[in-house]
């Protein structure tokens, strides 16, 4: 009798299991550190060969519209998460600051900015939708938003889409 | 660790079956892994894949994710999805003998 272990072949699950499952995400916000959560999981469910939408309403509008999506900014002004004096964090360059450093903190980790990681969320099969009534808010035309877009919907036809998705609101 | 029998030969996998030993794996292995996933005969742009994650592997001591896959080994993420379907960063990691990518994006 030996004792190691010798399995005929142990072969990792890449099982269906996940097949039918859907994952939605819909992004309210402009904001630089409010848009990549929904981003960086996006493309993990995308990984694990989930369907996946992604869908943009009020200020997220700002991370598919061509004149905001490279621009988004994040702000130290109220966010105690910073450990900055609140005090301090109203004053002028403050929030350019804290773009800048957030900006390379991304980069050190090799995750690209926002337009590039919509692209390659859109190469890995994300379904990337504009809100319908943000569209009109905004007074956006199709060519304002980024060309990785699958369209414009309106809620009922969102709600319709994503029947029986695990969906998180940012 | 345990051993698991791929080709009528024992190599050291993870509990859930990646080949952990990078010295183990050899082009030899790689259809048998691809068949037991159920990918098929494996085409030169399988292999294409395969040889970059083995050298990006040999150099940085991780297994590139698909980005990485697309912007340094300059594959496209679509063709990815084709090659190794659903879940082509793990698939492409059994095949090529090379632990799951542990990076996010």
């Amino acid at each position: 009798m030996t004792t190691t272990e010798i399995a005929p072949a142990i072969v990792p699950d890449f099982g269906d299991e996940d097949e039918g499952r859907k994952i939605a995400f819909v992004c309210s916000k402009g904001t630089l550190d409010m848009a990549y959560p929904a981003l960086i999981m996006a493309s993990g469910a995308l990984e694990q060969g989930i369907e996946t939408h992604i869908f943009f309403t009020f200020w997220g509008m700002d991370m598919i519209n061509k004149k905001t999506m490279g621009d988004l900014k994040f702000t130290p002004v109220g966010n105690t998460a910073t450990h900055m004096p609140m005090a301090l964090t109203p004053f002028p360059g403050m929030t350019t600051m804290a773009t800048r450093n957030l900006r390379k903190s991304m980069a050190a980790l090799n995750i690209p900015d926002v337009p590039t990681f919509l692209s390659h969320l859109s190469d890995m099969g994300c379904h990337l939708w504009a809100c319908k009534m943000s569209v009109d808010m905004f007074d956006l035309k199709e060519e304002d938003m980024t060309d990785d877009l699958d369209g414009v919907l309106n809620v009922s036809d969102f709600i319709e889409i994503i029947a029986g998705a695990q969906t998180m609101f940012i | 660790m345990p051993l698991a029998a791929i080709a009528d030969r024992e190599v050291s996998v993870d509990a859930e079956g990646f080949m952990t030993e990078y010295d183990e794996w050899d082009e030899a292995l790689a259809p048998k892994l691809a068949e037991n996933i159920g990918l098929g005969v494996l085409t030169e742009d399988h292999w294409k894949v395969i040889h970059f994650l083995r050298s990006d592997f040999a150099e940085n001591g991780e297994t590139p994710t698909l980005r990485r896959v697309a912007t340094v080994g300059a594959i496209p993420t679509k063709e990815l999805f084709g090659l190794f379907p659903k879940k082509p960063a793990r698939k492409m990691a059994y095949v090529a003998g090379l632990p799951k990518p542990v990076g996010c994006i």
